[in-house]
């Protein structure tokens, strides 16, 4: 029996209530009374939803009684409900399936918000169940009573407050539609307590479909535009593709990557879209932005025609917005249209699922595959391979203290590029991001668009329940993993052999190097003083703690983790303090004004 | 520039806060906001006056219309239309004030609603320049207290916003 699952009793056959409604169910096409509790696991049940992260309370006790007493869907119960929504998230981001959380009300729903918006920002499919006081006390300061609706609503896709116990299956089908239909998000069900008590039945019918008058969004984009779009593409003769979270989140890699082979363009990834195209491919210049390399933003800055698929030209993409692709026409692809010409115009929007809309263009370009100046192209090509020469990502080896960007790189080498990588937020994220290639989408976890310290340990649990027979590491940093460590108790709980690869640097490194350039180094409250034993903390919690120093044994060291498969490892390694992330474009400056690592013996390009 | 837009949304619980909150949290200027259930129980009908550049009135509309309770809007602005504010006004009436106020309001086409032996309420219907107008018109000192309704638009002509 594995330890997510309680003992089983047979409800069906015990309560009078439901065999009462079994009996009749047999009767009358397959009806069901059932209490709300027992709807919303029947619901999630329908859904096929096979974890649910949760912490329980009062306000959701009667959820968790209907829970017990089933074995279908399985609660994980972490330490903290922030927790629980990155575990949910990571399971999310993984799978492409809507993640799941079960809290109660008051400084539940609160704990959970900064995973809500965590996921809100990276568009990532959730449905979180927040526990409400009995709807007649609402409005009255109940005891944990926040108004949870109102809490969330800047940082949900929807959410509902349930409103009777009839409406709630109804509801909770809305919820799983909305999330993970057009540009997924996380939605909020919040349920008053006395909608789930036991006893209290209504006839639980889930086949209807969901009909939402309000909320329609778009599939196939627009013909017209698709034509405009493929002509402007084969025109180009510096083009450059910039693709972005929407390829994964729309499950395209596989369209995307004919995309790139048919026109053999340079491809540029986001943070959010790294994956799309295999990390080790040719065609693929590397990251862009803020911490992209030399050659994507050069490319970016220099292309005629830029290819936007599933990206939304956040400020760590294009910097300085005036100074952005500055000679380029542009076509966006995107499912959201306020995400075209939000910040930069656009010259062809194509509203759609990318995914659809690239299988369009493929067919397309299949017919007109004459018309790619591949000349021209390929002069652009050179002068991309010129950049690429730089090796921007190139960095000091020598000395005695260990590098994190090689601590990355054997990483690599150790999971054949194979592993799922979660991470927290800082340096480490961007290392992880520069020197990890990913050859797969949903292989690399991390909180882009909120930034959120805290997010790589549990949402490394939701990937490794996902994937049990997976490699799943977090990359973190010494600030981030104490954001949630208590975690480290829900993988002893659960088996979970994750591998934690601190890479500690004593101090928050990101931080750090942001004073180190702009604040003459006053290093303002960013060293991290006073830390805890890593390894005997994470001993202490019953797992397999080691911690490294020397260069050498970086290697073995990673091998030796990995070789226990059923452990979780945390390794500790020790890194150089004054290490920074290079390439970087600092505030203010434009794609191509990069200072570069100094190991170049120049600070700007 | 000046916009209207019309908004046809659920009449649920919450959606009036979901827009609201949509101006505020993304910093849109917010001129006036009117909401009241139509002929159909189920449909709130919006009409919201705002400011900005094109650019941020197009993401104003987008925004808008990615609210999951939004059904449908249009910028009224794009098209003719008819827009109508209705304002109460309690003026102070003294003396040769009355029949002053008195004139000034039927220029305007207003209508005495109550009246004190030291005031009157009238109440005047048109567009926002217009009740601007009028409270030009019978003067600052004049006036005790002012409630408008915020502007409420339709477009002219076959052109509808309906389910
Ligand atoms: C410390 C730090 C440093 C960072 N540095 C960088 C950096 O150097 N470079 C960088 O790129 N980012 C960086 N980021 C991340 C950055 O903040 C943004 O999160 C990221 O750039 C956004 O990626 P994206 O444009 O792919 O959009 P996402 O947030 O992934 O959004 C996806 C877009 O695709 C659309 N979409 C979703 N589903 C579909 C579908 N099915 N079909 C069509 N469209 C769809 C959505 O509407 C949305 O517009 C950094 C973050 C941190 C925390
Ligand atoms: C919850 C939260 N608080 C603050 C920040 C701001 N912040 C960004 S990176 C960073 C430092 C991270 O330090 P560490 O985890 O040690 O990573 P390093 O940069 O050293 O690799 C901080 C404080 C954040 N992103 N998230
Ligand atoms: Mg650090």
């Amino acid at each position: 029996m594995h330890p997510w699952q309680a003992p089983v009793r047979n409800k069906l056959a015990r309560n009078p209530v439901t065999r009462r409604a079994s009996r009749r169910a047999c009767k009358e096409a397959r009806q069901l009374e059932l209490s709300g509790g027992e709807i919303l696991i029947q619901s999630l049940k329908e859904e096929g939803v096979e974890f649910i992260f949760g912490y329980p309370g009062g306000a959701v006790l009667h959820i968790y009684d209907a829970i017990y007493q089933q074995n279908s869907v399985k609660h994980i119960l972490v330490r903290h409900e922030q927790g629980a929504t990155h575990a949910a998230d990571g399971y999310a981001r993984a799978t492409g399936k809507p993640g799941v959380v079960l809290v109660t009300s008051g400084p539940g729903a609160t704990n959970a918000v900064t995973g809500i918006a965590t996921a809100f920002m990276d568009s990532i499919p959730m449905v979180v169940i927040t526990g409400q006081v009995g709807s007649r006390y609402i409005g009255s300061d109940a005891f944990q009573e926040v108004d949870c609706v109102g809490i969330t609503r800047p940082c949900v896709k929807h959410n509902f407050l349930v409103d009777s116990l009839e409406n709630l299956a109804d509801t909770i089908k809305k919820a799983f539609y909305v999330a993970s239909t057009g540009r997924p998000g996380p939605v909020v069900v919040d349920i008053p307590k006395d909608f789930t008590a036991p006893g209290v039945t209504t006839t639980f019918d889930y086949s209807a479909p969901v009909e939402m008058r309000s909320y329609n969004p778009p599939s196939v984009g627009h013909p017209g535009q698709i034509r405009k779009a493929v002509d402007l593409i084969l025109s180009a003769e510096r083009p450059m593709i910039y693709s972005g979270g929407g390829v994964i989140l729309g499950d395209a890699s596989e369209e995307f990557r004919q995309f790139c082979k048919k026109l053999e363009y340079p491809v540029t990834n986001t943070l959010m879209g790294l994956g799309a195209i295999p990390g080790t491919d040719k065609q693929f210049v590397g990251m862009l932005g803020m911490h992209g390399t030399y050659e994507a933003n050069m490319a970016m800055h220099g292309c005629d025609v830029l290819i936007a698929i599933g990206a939304r030209f956040d400020d760590r993409v294009t910097g300085e917005v005036a100074r952005f692709c500055p000679n380029a026409k542009i076509v966006h692809v995107d499912v959201d249209p306020a995400s075209i010409s939000k910040t930069v115009t656009v010259d062809v929007p194509i509203v759609g699922e990318v995914g659809q809309v690239l299988v369009a263009m493929n067919k397309l370009i299949d017919e007109n595959v004459d018309s790619i100046k591949r000349e021209a192209v390929g002069q652009w090509w050179a002068e991309i391979e010129k950049w690429r020469g730089t090796n921007c990502l190139q960095y000091d080896r020598s000395g005695d203290v260990i590098k994190p960007q090689m601590v990355v790189q054997e990483l690599w080498e150790v999971t054949s590029g194979d592993a799922y990588i979660t991470s927290d937020v800082g340096q480490h994220q961007m290392w992880a991001a520069q020197f990890y290639p990913f050859d797969k989408p949903r292989r690399w976890i991390n909180s882009g668009g909120l930034g959120t310290m805290g997010f790589g340990l549990p949402s490394a649990i939701g990937v490794q329940l996902a994937y049990p027979e997976s490699m799943v590491a977090c990359i973190t940093g010494e600030a981030s993993i104490q954001m949630c460590i208590q975690e480290l108790s829900t993988c002893l709980q659960y088996d979970l052999p994750i591998k934690i690869i601190n890479l500690n640097n004593r101090y928050m490194g990101m931080v750090r190097q942001w004073q180190e350039f702009s604040y003459e180094k006053r290093y303002s409250h960013s060293y991290m003083d006073a830390l805890p034993d890593f390894v005997s903390l994470t001993e202490s919690y019953g797992h397999v703690g080691m911690k490294i120093e020397k260069p050498g044994d970086v290697k073995s060291s990673l091998e030796e983790a990995f070789a226990m498969k059923d452990k979780l490892v945390f390794m500790d390694f020790i890194t150089d303090q004054t290490e920074n992330v290079y390439p970087m474009i600092e505030a203010g400056k434009g794609q191509d004004e990069m200072r570069l690592n100094p190991a170049h013996g120049r600070e700007l390009a | 520039m000046r916009h209207v837009i019309a908004v046809l949304l659920e009449n649920e619980a919450g959606a009036l806060s979901r827009v609201s909150g949509l101006f505020s949290a993304r910093g849109y200027n917010i001129e006036s906001l009117t909401v009241a259930p139509t002929h159909d129980p189920t449909l709130s009908r919006m009409t919201i006056v705002t400011t900005g550049t094109e650019r941020v009135v197009e993401q104003i509309t987008k925004q808008l219309n990615k609210l999951v309770d939004v059904v449908r809007l249009t910028d009224l602005t794009e098209t003719q239309f008819l827009e109508r504010e209705v304002m109460l006004v309690k003026l102070r009436a003294v003396e040769q004030g009355r029949p002053e106020i008195k004139r000034v309001s039927d220029i305007f086409r207003g209508r005495i609603l109550d009246v004190t032996e030291s005031s009157y309420i009238v109440e005047i219907t048109g567009d926002a320049s217009k009740l601007d107008a009028f409270l030009n018109a019978v003067g600052k000192d004049n006036i005790i207290e002012v409630v408008r309704s915020g502007a409420t638009g339709i477009a002219r002509g076959e052109k509808s916003l309906k389910v």
